[in-house]
């Protein structure tokens, strides 16, 4: 909304011009301006202005800075230019996913046809029968919580680097470095892991020195490397920001307060990233549990996400309802997850006031 | 150990770069146990490096600093016993007032008991006058509140020295005056050494016990706030400590009187035997009386008046001396002299005592 600055009248220039009041404003009235067509519909308004004169009728409001808010009839202008601008996005969202939801929310209640898809019907038949899928359930339940986990395990001690180590004069090129394996499709880069995991890689230099057999591909714990070496830069950016902002006389004024180094990080430095911390393990842990990709070529059908699952159901046995089912329960999921990761981020960032000057 | 029973802090040859740049060097100064002590300087002058090597967070790049007679080379921070109010109080904004004032108390080893914390915290809070503040959250407090809670974090621990960066700067004038008064007072109660880092040397010429004159790097003078001001050590003293009116001048051969560059002769003050030569003089305003044309006979220097500022308590003139150039002459309105009547336009002369100039080689 466009601030036209007020000049703030002091209290003394009220008690001076005790006739104001009741002579004319010493410029136009807004009103006036309008019916002009004056190229701005605003103009600075006087003290008396700003002292109500109710009868003058209120063609504009002043906010508690002293500004100018622009008058209603220009609102209406840049509501709709707003909505021009977030009319792509929202139509965006309304046709690929609301939809799309609404269907599925639906199927999620019918039965599969005879020949596969969708057939009409009422039933929670579906829900039902979640339980046969408990392990794709599981595995992402657990996998992707303590992805995130690892995931921030690493990525701290990166973030803090580049934050509050590294030479400022490099921390640019650093941070673009974080950025670079996005270069490159996740897709390609965990091929190369299934080689690196698989017999010809690694399990076969073990075995040069005199361990056989050593399985790592098709593991939960390659699918968490493949986690970890794919979402590690989601997570470390955004602790970068929130440990960039850190004022450094906080650490100083720790030290200085006999605060060993460990204190100092577990008493300042964490509580004051902590915003940084719950967004990138809210990000890392909601885009984890659909993840398809990493436990199809690192776990090998062996270790199965619901993603996994869903691709099954749709495409193999085109168990449309029963996909349905589970995608809308792993949304459900997801979205108490978020708002129970809103609530605590909130908390912790809006009672505890950033900024330190 | 020499020293160890009466000065708390001391640096010895004490010298900082930060790569090829000298920051401070050849400091060398002592604080006497239970003094207030300000080191004054311009922005850059060194001033905070040495409060930060008082501190912990720079070491010395050669030299020692001491405290309590105990080398500090290499003690980090967390170890030393002072504690420091920093400049915009860096208090932690995550935690409570009290939570603040108490964190020190929770750095303590052995642990102390949480009611033990919970009591000596409300202890340093009711001594900077915020009993009852101790919930409030940092952002509700105002800038003179913040200053103090940052005061009451600070002497918590009982230090043997506070440090005290530019502590009022982000305060306005009132506010900054009560606090000056209350550092005083609150330094006379704990009996403890407060080091202040200030560029204002009304700040420091107020409150401290003596002044360290730092400019450049370099300590230029030290001592108790008067002989500062009174007997400034250089120009640049006399310049930065208060006002003062430069003078171009020679002194004669044998030292006994001064030229002006305007051909006005003067005896040398009594006190000072200047080496003869091209010679900075400094007159401080308030030392010098106008009078009105009239009596201009026993004046020593004549001008014209072009400005005339009213401060409240005393009035400030620009005068345009006649060969020297712009003077500041500063008048309290009680003086029995004729200043307060002196308009802009006005012929005056300008009277002074030879003893109140200060005489530097050029």
């Amino acid at each position: 909304m466009p601030l036209i600055p007020l000049p703030r009248p002091s209290p003394r220039s009220y008690g001076e011009k005790g006739q104001a009041a009741s002579s004319p404003l010493p410029i136009a009235p807004v009103g006036q301006g309008n019916r002009t067509g004056a190229a701005s519909p605003l103009r600075p308004a006087s003290g008396e202005k700003v002292a109500g004169r109710p009868d003058e009728g209120r063609k504009f409001e002043i906010d508690f800075n002293g500004f100018i808010l622009m008058p209603a009839a220009t609102n209406t202008k840049r509501n709709l230019v707003t909505a021009a601008l977030v009319a792509p996005a929202a139509a965006w969202l309304m046709i690929f996913l609301v939809l799309p939801f609404i269907a599925m929310l639906v199927f999620a209640f019918g039965e599969r046809a005879p020949e596969g898809g969708y057939q009409a019907a009422f039933t929670f038949a579906q829900f039902a029968r979640l339980p046969t899928r408990a392990a794709a359930f599981w595995n992402t339940m657990v996998l992707a919580p303590v992805g995130a986990l690892l995931c921030l395990l690493v990525a701290y001690p990166v973030a803090y680097y580049l934050a509050v180590k590294a030479d400022p004069r490099y921390r640019l090129i650093l941070v673009s470095l974080v950025v670079v394996p996005f270069w490159t499709s996740l897709l390609v880069r965990t091929y190369a892991w299934m080689y690196i995991l698989g017999s010809r890689g690694i399990p076969n230099l073990l075995s040069m020195i005199g361990f056989e057999d050593v399985r790592l591909l098709n593991t939960p714990g390659a699918v968490l490397l493949g986690i970890v070496y794919g979402y590690l830069p989601l997570m470390i950016m955004p602790i970068y920001v929130s440990l960039e902002k850190l004022d450094r006389r906080l650490l100083e004024a720790s030290a200085d307060l006999g605060a060993r180094p460990v204190s100092t990080f577990f008493g300042v430095t964490l509580p004051l990233s902590l915003p940084g911390v719950m967004t990138g393990v809210a990000l890392v842990t909601i885009l984890l549990l659909g993840e398809y990709l990493i436990p199809q070529l690192l776990g090998g059908g062996k270790v199965f996400f619901i993603g996994n699952a869903l691709v099954d159901l749709f495409l193999q046995s085109r168990n449309w309802p029963f996909g349905s089912a589970i995608a809308v329960t792993l949304v459900a999921v997801v979205v108490v997850i978020l708002m129970v990761a809103m609530r605590i981020a909130f908390r912790v960032a809006g009672t505890r006031q950033v900024d330190l000057v | 150990m020499t020293s160890a029973s009466t000065n708390d802090i001391e640096f010895r040859s004490v010298v900082k770069r930060y790569g090829s740049v000298t920051a401070v060097s050849d400091i060398n100064f002592a604080v006497p146990k239970g003094a207030f002590m300000a080191l004054l300087g311009p922005s850059g002058c060194g001033k905070t490096t040495c409060l930060r090597m008082i501190g912990g967070f720079e070491q010395p790049s050669e030299g020692t600093v001491y405290i309590s007679g105990e080398p500090m080379n290499g003690v980090a921070a967390y170890r030393r016993p002072v504690n420091m109010v920093f400049q915009q109080y860096a208090l932690f904004p995550h935690l409570d007032v009290e939570q603040n004032v108490s964190y020190g108390l929770r750095q303590m080893r052995p642990r102390i008991s949480g009611a033990e914390i919970s009591r000596r915290a409300q202890e340093a809070l009711e001594m900077v006058r915020l009993g009852g503040f101790g919930k409030r959250r940092i952002h509700e407090m105002s800038g003179g509140q913040q200053q103090r809670v940052a005061l009451a974090r600070a002497i918590v621990n009982k230090p043997k020295v506070l440090l005290l960066d530019e502590p009022l700067a982000a305060l306005d004038k009132k506010l900054r005056t009560a606090m000056q008064i209350e550092l005083q007072t609150l330094q006379r109660e704990l009996g403890i050494t407060f080091v202040l880092v200030t560029h204002d040397q009304e700040e420091a010429l107020s409150m401290s016990d003596f002044v360290c004159v730092m400019n450049a790097g370099r300590i230029v003078q030290v001592g108790p706030p008067q002989d500062i001001y009174d007997r400034p050590a250089s120009l640049f003293v006399a310049d930065f400590v208060g006002k003062t009116n430069r003078i171009t001048a020679t002194v004669d051969t044998g030292g006994a009187s001064i030229l002006f560059a305007n051909g006005a002769r003067f005896a040398a003050p009594a006190a000072a035997t200047p080496s003869a030569g091209a010679a900075m003089v400094a007159l401080r305003p308030e030392a010098i009386s106008l009078k009105r044309n009239g009596a201009a006979g026993t004046a020593a220097l004549s001008g014209t008046v072009t400005h005339r500022i009213f401060l409240g308590s005393s009035v400030e003139y620009s005068v345009d001396v006649d060969g020297l150039g712009d003077f500041l002459v500063t008048a309290d309105r009680r003086a029995l002299d004729d200043s307060d009547l002196v308009e802009p336009g006005d012929k005056v002369g300008l009277a002074f005592d030879p003893n109140a100039l200060h005489i530097f080689p050029a």
